[in-house]
């Protein structure tokens, strides 16, 4: 049984297709990736997985539980972390989670709440007016509250945007362990970087569509390669190398090398041919490429 | 209900947190209109026959008080909730359509009788007004507080800026309230005006509140209890029609 199973899944607003036919399925334990530009749908199917947006058409469902048919089991089965920081000023840190665990008909969670608050390094804030609370501490608050009921399918929307390099390093150790201990983590970030890292399996959308769905390490082969990328002081390219080469946009050669053995016989090359090398460098294959490709390859379809 | 008994403690903590402005407040002003217009028409009104006009007040003001807080309630939290986005916490738990209308309108009726407590503890010293039918005031204080904790659950769903819900408050409520006869008989009216005011569904509510008071009110309190306990039941229905389709909260 799919953690996450999307069936033909369409949502119009007005005259935008949101959600135009997406279709796909994240199996239990894995680690997901939700990729794409702004407005290519992404929040769009998280909030129909929440009940934040019915779709039009289309079957979504959570652990075998339909959102909609089955609304409380599919919800029990999630927790979602939205992208907008929001906060209820009323409440303390402590009062926010122990209300979000009753909203779910927990009354005894104090056990999970201390550990979240000290796995995410809340523990001193727990008495703390949600007001009083930076950014980056009220996003920890919002991670916590998607975990309060223990939901084996955690969705993170963007959960790093706007957030400092150690909080964010230890959040995805929190998270980590937790798909360690195996809950489903599915997640969106523009920081491709952190999605190669980090997820097994990446969906990339694009206007409302999925345009690639594949493991991480295949569409990193597909689409992407190790290059050498060189700069030159003085002399020019080969023609052996000239005609495998590409202008790499930050200055000088992207050349294509199978392997890092190759980087020595295109050195010597380069050598042989008198030309003065200013910067050299081994770039392993980078899923940005692999983005980038996708959606200009989508663009051509249009 | 998993999370009913929990958003409905949230209700309640949440404008019992703020008191000093929920209910301090609306007891303030109500003492304020107690004096101010006992002293300028003491003399010129007699309401009902061997009720002192002050003492007619003291309901009516009461019942005003705790139907524009009531409204309050479950309007400005709903609004405050779409408008921070904080809404989510409430959309994305487990919780029907149901328990969500429950707790907000149960919230708001505890935040009316509160401060129609909060009145009636405020006056006793100053005009002391007999409780002939207990039950007859328990049963309108539940009614009319229901009615407006729903209208308020509808304002709150439906205005998308504060100036909009302002407008329902300010154009809707407040008239409705304030000529629902709480400074005056309805039968001191000319008879068009007397018709007028039997539209007024708040107007049942405080004449049937103020009868178990006196024992004495303008129209039958079994008429007015009808009356105002269809508009409830008609209000709620359409009410959780709205929360079921998802009407401005889920899209």
């Amino acid at each position: 049984m799919p953690a996450v199973q999307a069936a033909e899944v369409f949502k119009r607003f007005g005259t935008v297709r949101a959600l135009d036919g997406v279709s796909l399925s994240v199996e239990e334990g894995e680690f997901f990736g939700l990729l794409g530009p702004n407005g290519a749908g992404k929040t769009t199917l998280i909030s129909a997985l929440g009940g934040l947006v019915s779709a039009d058409s289309g079957t979504l469902s959570v652990m075998g539980h339909d959102v909609t048919r089955d609304f409380r089991a599919a919800r029990r089965a999630v927790g979602i972390v939205p992208q907008e920081i929001v906060f209820d000023p009323f409440f303390t840190v402590r009062e926010t989670l122990e209300i979000q665990s009753g909203y779910f008909g927990l009354r005894r969670n104090a056990q999970w709440i201390d550990e979240l608050l000290q796995r995410l390094a809340l523990t001193s804030k727990a008495n703390a007016n949600m007001r009083a609370l930076s950014g980056g501490m009220k996003r920890r608050v919002m991670v916590a509250q998607a975990l309060v009921h223990r939901p084996p399918v955690i969705v993170l929307d963007e959960p790093t945007a706007g957030v400092d390099v150690e909080l964010r390093q230890t959040l995805w150790q929190f998270i980590r362990s937790l798909n360690a201990a195996g809950h489903t983590i599915v997640l969106t970030t523009h920081y491709l970087e952190e999605a190669q890292q980090l997820c097994s399996r990446i969906a990339m959308m694009k206007d409302g569509r999925v345009v690639a769905l594949g493991s991480t390490a295949g569409l990193l082969a597909e689409f992407s390669e190790r290059v050498l990328r060189v700069k030159l002081e003085s002399g020019t390219l080969p023609p052996a190398l000239a005609a495998r080469a590409q202008p790499d946009p930050a200055g000088g050669f992207r050349i294509p090398i199978a392997d890092v053995a190759h980087a020595e016989e295109a050195l010597r090359e380069l050598r042989t041919a008198g030309a003065a090398v200013a910067s050299l460098e081994v770039a392993e294959p980078e899923l940005e490429e692999v983005f980038v490709k996708i959606m200009r390859r989508e663009e051509k379809v249009l | 209900m998993t999370g009913f008994p929990t958003l409905l403690y949230k209700e309640v903590l949440r404008f019992w947190k703020v008191s000093f402005q929920t209910v301090a407040a609306p007891v303030v002003s109500a003492i304020l209109y107690l004096i101010v217009f006992a002293h300028a028409l003491a003399a010129h009104v007699q309401a009902f026959p061997g009720v002192s006009y002050v003492e007619f007040l003291v309901p009516g003001l009461a019942m005003m008080s705790m139907l524009q807080n009531a409204f309050a309630n479950s309007s400005s939290s709903l609004i405050q909730s779409k408008l921070t986005g904080n809404i989510i916490f409430i959309l994305l738990p487990p919780m029907g359509p149901a328990e969500i209308f429950a707790a907000y309108l149960i919230a708001s009726m505890v935040r009316g009788l509160v401060v129609g407590l909060g009145v009636f503890a405020a006056t006793l010293w100053l005009v002391p007004v007999p409780l002939q039918h207990p039950l007859w005031a328990v049963a309108f204080a539940i009614v009319g507080t229901g009615i407006l904790g729903v209208l308020g659950i509808v304002a709150g769903i439906w205005a998308e800026r504060f100036d909009q819900l302002a407008g329902f408050q300010n154009f809707l409520v407040m008239p409705l309230t304030f000529l629902a006869g709480v400074f005056y008989s309805m039968h001191t009216l000319p008879p068009f005006w007397q018709s007028v005011s039997k539209l007024n569904p708040f107007f049942y509510a405080i004449d049937g509140f103020r009868y178990g008071f006196f024992g004495q009110s303008d129209v039958d309190p079994w008429t007015s209890l009808a009356f105002a306990t269809v508009t409830l039941a008609a209000l709620s229905w359409m009410t959780l029609h709205l929360i079921r389709r998802g009407y401005k909260l889920r899209h």
